[in-house]
């Protein structure tokens, strides 16, 4: 592993006098499938030279929509020894955890998240060595990180599975899924996975992307990686109002949701609307004892980045105040492309406090690290 | 509050067709054949089911028959209670669900034949939105060329999901063709029912498709701005109807900061989204989707950016507001007058020739 010690060390002490953060959206990647290996059945090595993953989606190497960056990546976050952006825990102790004083960060493992793969053995097979891989590679070498348990959420009983695989391990700290689902997320099927959840005391993470095989438009499939980037706001839209439409947060009462990378600006007016046409509709819905605000307000929360940019900062601080300052989660995305930072992307009016909660108080508070 | 006595131009009231039989004189007769030859008796979306509460208000429901499908009801229910200037139709009936685009060409000319006939000739006080097949954009240039020399026909029609994005290539006969007659293109919640309507597959309740249209109009405007519609016709005003409003500002929010990192891919959009939409966009009032608090609404519409976005619309008889409540507190006497009268007027010009 190639790390410069001496500047890592360096960076360190002047990182010191920043605020220290959580960071909610961490991406470490395996360098290649085939650094899960030893973590997987000799079963699925060959199984994935021979046929690849097959997903929603019809692209086995290469992205419908090319992205911003080269595998949209920051082009700095290339470790010196060439391997993939995010795979070497000593790069990115030095160029983002030591700088930035992460405090907590919690990994969330997109490349790939397995819970897309069509075969449901394979899923549940790969998931599990990604929550291996994870503890074996990152969690159990740096005490600052926290694992995710990828689930295979388009199975139920193999989710189920793999939640009480880790339940009694305290290093990892939520259930882990992509939003592209292939059904809405709170129907029925997914009941099992969210009970598991709540069974083994972790909240539920949705973070945005993956492929459920539906364009992301009501309208059909667009053109263009600005829309499809953009669209990950609507998805997650849609999946909080399955989530309080069916009732699952009536089903789970202590059931808490994250949503990562969806962008956030959008939840009160998403909140208002459902609150007036569910007044309207409500006898179609007659498990509903409360306004879907009330259960977004106790139920859901949100992750910053890629944190929305009005042109007058004092109109995030409005939606902020609307969504609740004890909602918000400081996210990085590291080291993708569209990385905030933690030094500039807050509104420089927040107070100190408002400021401490969503650098770390409410992460630590949500992961039940106080 | 309630909208002045008279003057408001409401920028979206909804007909509504009483059975397929009002059509049949308005067909051809190959497809009053059709009709007769199949059994064809009704194309009612799953959009607007006629029991539900929010598809018409409880004292706007006839005690026979549909709301909204004669003159007469419509005349008791708001023309002469508020005596609005002018009210533009738009007709929502199944035509753009069809799969054949010949018999969505041939039923949307008998709807505008019917609604000219029916409602536009018998009260001076109406306009109406022309309905094309947007299955077949030639054949909804047709529709278009062929009512264009009507001036009560203020605005060119479509449904905010179709078979592919609004700002596809495929669509812009139909802008052009719009833009050549002074016609504002109006998108209307509404959904051929190609796709689910949310990204993740089909929903489970009505209430879901509803909400979900908002998502449907924020995709789609995204569509409009990154194919570069409003750039290729700097003329076209479009207009959200029925799309709620206070999604807006979050939406151009992260459009706006996603173009700045990726406009080497739409090089052609050569100004923020934000300033787009205030050049070209507009979005009708009901519903409101409003905050509960009044303080809340007043930030919202500093949020808006713009004085100039919003147009008065009750969408009669779609139950958005009870009693006279058109008009959501919170705004100014300034901004209720704009809504009401000076952004309509700016926005479908041919009401500036027929109304002073």
């Amino acid at each position: 592993m190639n790390i410069n010690v001496a500047s890592s060390t360096r960076v360190k002490s002047a990182a010191r006098a920043k605020l220290a953060i959580a960071d909610c959206d961490l991406h470490p990647a395996p360098n290649g499938l085939k650094e899960l290996h030893p973590y997987l059945d000799e079963r699925w090595h060959r199984h994935l030279e021979m046929f690849g993953t097959l997903r929603r989606h019809g692209y086995q190497q290469g992205p419908a929509y090319p992205k911003g960056q080269p595998e949209a990546m920051r082009r700095d976050s290339w470790p010196p020894d060439g391997s993939r952006p995010g795979s070497r825990l000593g790069f990115m102790q030095w160029q983002h955890l030591d700088p930035n004083n992460v405090e907590l960060g919690v990994l969330t493992p997109i490349s790939p998240h397995p819970g897309g793969f069509q075969n449901a053995e394979m899923s549940a097979a790969f998931c599990r060595a990604v929550n291996d891989w994870q503890k074996a590679e990152w969690t159990q070498k740096d005490s600052r990180l926290r694992a995710s348990i990828t689930v295979p959420y388009e199975h139920g009983e193999l989710a189920v599975g793999e939640i009480e695989r880790r339940a009694d391990d305290p290093e990892f700290v939520q259930v882990f899924l992509l939003s592209r689902t292939a059904a809405p997320i709170g129907q029925r099927r997914y009941w099992p996975m969210f009970e598991a959840a709540v069974r083994a005391n972790r909240p539920v993470a949705i973070h945005a992307f993956g492929f459920g095989g539906f364009p992301i438009t009501g309208g059909g499939w667009p053109s263009f990686y600005l829309e499809e980037m953009t669209g990950h706001a609507q998805c997650c839209q849609s999946q909080v109002t399955s989530l309080v439409l069916e009732g699952v947060f009536e089903r789970f009462p202590t059931l808490r949701v994250v949503f990562i990378e969806g962008g956030f600006a959008w939840l009160p007016s998403l909140a208002w609307r459902l609150d007036r046409h569910w007044k309207k509709l409500k006898s179609e819905t007659p498990h509903l004892e409360r306004l879907p605000s009330e259960y977004i307000r106790d139920h859901i929360w949100v992750t910053t980045q890629p944190m929305e940019e009005p042109r007058s900062a004092g109109h995030l601080i409005d939606v902020c105040e609307w969504i609740g300052w004890d909602k918000i989660l400081f996210a990085t995305d590291y080291p993708h492309w569209d990385f905030d930072n933690p030094a500039q992307c807050l509104p420089p009016a927040l107070t100190e406090e408002q400021r401490g909660r969503i650098f770390l108080e409410n992460a630590r508070s949500f992961y039940g690290m106080n | 509050m309630r909208p002045p006595a008279s003057g408001a131009i409401d920028c979206d009231i909804h007909p509504s067709v009483p059975g397929l039989e009002v059509l049949l004189p308005y067909l051809t007769d190959h497809w009053r054949d059709y009709v007769a030859q199949t059994g064809l008796h009704e194309l009612e979306s799953v959009s607007y089911p006629l029991g539900a509460p929010i598809t018409a208000r409880q004292d706007w429901r006839p005690r026979r028959g549909k709301p909204a499908s004669t003159l007469d009801q419509l005349r008791s229910d708001l023309l002469d209670r508020w005596n609005p200037k002018v009210a533009i139709c738009n007709c929502l009936y199944g035509v753009q669900l069809l799969f054949s685009e010949d018999m969505a060409a041939g039923i949307a000319r008998a709807i505008n034949g019917w609604i000219a006939a029916e409602w536009l000739d018998r009260e001076p006080r109406l306009r109406a939105s022309i309905v094309v097949p947007m299955q077949n954009p030639e054949l909804a240039v047709e529709e278009i060329e062929h009512w264009a020399a009507d001036r009560r026909f203020v605005q060119v029609l479509l449904l905010v999901m179709g078979d592919l994005p609004l700002g596809r290539r495929y669509y812009w006969p139909i802008y052009a063709a719009a833009a050549r007659h002074g016609l504002p293109v109006g998108i209307h919640a509404g959904s051929s029912y190609r796709h689910p309507v949310t990204p993740v597959g089909w929903p489970s309740f009505y209430t879901e498709d509803y909400v979900n249209q908002a998502q449907a109009f924020q995709t789609q405007l995204t569509s409009l701005i990154a194919e570069g519609v409003f750039n290729k016709f700097p003329d076209l005003r479009v207009v959200l109807i029925e799309s709620g409003v206070t999604w807006l500002p979050a939406h151009l929010w992260r459009l706006s900061k996603f173009w700045r990192g990726l406009r080497m891919e739409v090089p052609w959009v050569d100004r923020p989204p934000d300033e787009i939409v205030r050049d070209q966009v507009r979005l009708t009032l009901q519903p409101v989707d409003g905050p509960p608090q009044r303080e809340q609404f007043e930030r919202l519409m500093d949020h808006m950016g713009s004085d100039r976005l919003l147009l008065f619309s009750t969408d009669y008889p779609h139950w958005q507001f009870d009693g006279d409540d058109a008009l959501p507190d919170g705004l100014s006497a300034d901004l209720a007058r704009k809504i009401l009268v000076d952004n309509p007027r700016e926005t479908y010009l041919r009401l500036k020739e027929t109304v002073q």
